[in-house]
């Protein structure tokens, strides 16, 4: 589903002293299929963004167009139900919304409250809890048993098994462990190839947002300040450590040779064998 | 929006209903603001017993001078009173009419409806109405220069002398102080957890009540759960940074009884003793 965004101002508690732009005049559009990482330092606009994608907020003007769905400011959405049954958001610490007595029933909460049938809902919910690599003997404990990596492999499982066309995370490795933050990104990204979802990626970590996604959106106070793919937006490191953000090691790396040996090495995105041959040219001319 | 309940929107909810709690604080740092609160609220508390002895125009007037007098020393602007005063301008309102049509006494004025309404009527309603509103003026008045930290510590000071009959003093304002912080906390708790439960397809706003009470629980089980870990977990940061309740325990800003303070106890007596000279006694 494509997701755009026309001219888009979110203002908070509007004509009262607490009055606050979220939102300023944003403009962007997510091609279906998309692997999108949104980046931008705390206070940024990141989260209301999010809230716009299944019609949690309405924009305060200017238009959200998701799929067929249309978000506009004096419009109530007619079908907001069908919107957010589609748009699959996962919190940040999404495991503070577990409340069922069983991890099954937990899973299974997002699909019933949509009308799916109660056959499907089993199926799913083996499905969606193999995708987040839980262990099936799990399903009939109480979520709150269970350690915080299991409690947030539930809730995302919970979010997966409505089956959305488009993916929303917010910072979906927060608070994990190296080796879980690791799985989960890669259990997503798997899934965003396997189904061709929309995936849109709220991140503080450059490193993921270099490796996962193929488009790029940076927020400085509610307005867009960069987009493109992540390799060109992090060609210009200065533009990013102006709104406080840097970026990833590999770049500062290779600044650092170019320094070193006064010589250009650009990262264009290739991969590391081709990366080191570069970098062995390089070694080499400085030996002859 | 759609489903979901803001902060803002469950904000107003408690203001509505908790109107002389929270979320009044208007800061103009006025003298008002910077007097005792244990001074303030001695005397409001006396000044709502003794209101009651006033019946005639002169005492009256006095008990009015003094409430609106400081009302106006607050520099709060009066839309902000008012504003707070919505939800009692009804019941106000609401008294003097029924007291338009049950009090009989003194001459009839006019007939309303084939109902008399007696110059009595009109002087009690009045009276009471006006006793109403200036009660509640003082009181809000406690809440608009007084932040809940300095009303705490005020109560604590206040109900020091029941320590000696075992009364848990420290326990009681530290709990005031401790639920006063978190509000605003679980009030964010409450808004993140209802976008996510309606992200899941919960809706909160249509549907049978039924249905609507139901959809409650996916709210109601979170916030509990994450309130009792924020306690255990308050409780482990106090106690690590060595706390061991009220005994011996100083206080970063002691409350002081200034000349201003004298001062407006000083008007209030005159106030209180002149209203009572002034009222009638036959």
């Amino acid at each position: 589903m494509d997701i755009t965004f026309k001219q888009v101002d979110y203002t908070y508690q509007a004509n009262s002293p607490f009055e606050h732009k979220a939102l300023k005049n944003l403009s962007f559009h997510l091609p279906g299929g998309s692997f999108t990482a949104i980046v931008g330092h705390t206070g940024s606009g990141k989260s209301t963004l999010l809230q716009h994608l299944n019609g949690l907020v309405r924009p305060t003007s200017g238009s959200v167009q998701i799929g067929e769905h249309t978000l506009e400011p004096k419009k109530k959405p007619k079908q907001a139900k069908e919107l957010r049954k589609q748009v699959g958001i996962v919190f940040q610490y999404p495991e503070h919304q577990l409340f069922e007595e069983t991890v099954e029933k937990d899973i299974a909460f997002g699909p019933r409250n949509f009308g799916v049938a109660e056959k499907e809902i089993a199926k799913r919910v083996k499905e969606s809890a193999a995708a987040v690599g839980l262990d099936l003997s799990l399903l009939s404990r109480s979520p709150f048993e269970l350690s915080g990596g299991q409690m947030r492999r539930v809730a995302i499982a919970g979010v997966l098994a409505v089956r959305p066309r488009v993916l929303v995370l917010d910072e979906p490795t927060a608070g994990l462990d190296p080796r879980g933050q690791q799985e989960i990104m890669d259990m997503f990204y798997r899934l965003h190839k396997e189904q061709q979802l929309t995936t849109i990626l709220v991140t503080h970590s450059m490193e993921d947002a270099l490796t996962y996604a193929d488009h790029m959106l940076v927020l400085d106070k509610g307005e867009k300040y960069m987009e493109g793919t992540p390799v060109k937006v992090f060609q210009d490191r200065q533009a990013l450590q102006q709104v406080q953000l840097d970026v990833p090691e590999i770049f500062q790396f290779l600044q650092k040779t170019s320094e070193r040996f006064g010589k250009q090495v650009a990262y264009e995105g290739e991969n590391v064998d081709r990366l080191a041959e570069q970098l062995a040219d390089l070694a080499g001319d400085k030996h002859e | 929006m759609t489903g979901s309940l803001s902060s803002w929107q469950i904000w107003q909810v408690i203001n509505m209903n908790n109107l002389l709690i929270v979320g009044q604080y208007v800061p103009t740092n006025s003298i008002v603001h910077r007097m005792d609160p244990r001074i303030k609220m001695l005397i409001i508390f006396f000044y709502v017993i003794f209101i009651f002895f006033a019946n005639n125009i002169v005492s009256y007037a006095l008990f009015t001078v003094f409430a609106v007098g400081g009302t106006l020393l607050t520099k709060v602007p009066w839309r902000f009173i008012a504003k707070g005063l919505t939800p009692v301008w009804f019941l106000i309102v609401f008294t003097f009419i029924l007291h338009l049509f049950v009090t009989k006494e003194g001459t009839v004025l006019v007939n309303v409806f084939g109902l008399p309404i007696y110059s009595g009527a009109l002087e009690q309603g009045a009276v009471i109405s006006l006793r109403f509103f200036l009660l509640i003026l003082l009181t809000s008045l406690l809440t608009l220069t007084t932040t809940p930290i300095e009303i705490t510590d005020g109560v604590e000071s206040l109900l020091g002398p029941l320590r000696r009959f075992k009364f848990p003093v420290h326990e009681l304002a530290l709990m005031m102080s401790i639920s006063l912080r978190f509000i605003p906390t679980l009030l964010q708790e409450t808004e993140k957890i209802s976008n996510a439960q309606a992200s899941r397809g919960v809706d909160f706003r249509t549907g049978p009540f039924r249905e609507r009470v139901r959809a409650v629980i996916p709210l109601l089980v979170p916030l509990f759960v994450s309130a009792f870990k924020r306690a255990e977990e308050l409780a482990m940061a106090m106690e690590a940074r060595g706390y061991r309740g009220g005994e011996g325990r100083t206080k970063l800003r002691e409350l002081q009884v200034m000349k201003r303070d004298v001062a407006a106890l000083v008007i209030f007596i005159i106030v209180v003793a002149a209203a009572l000279i002034t009222r009638d006694y036959s």
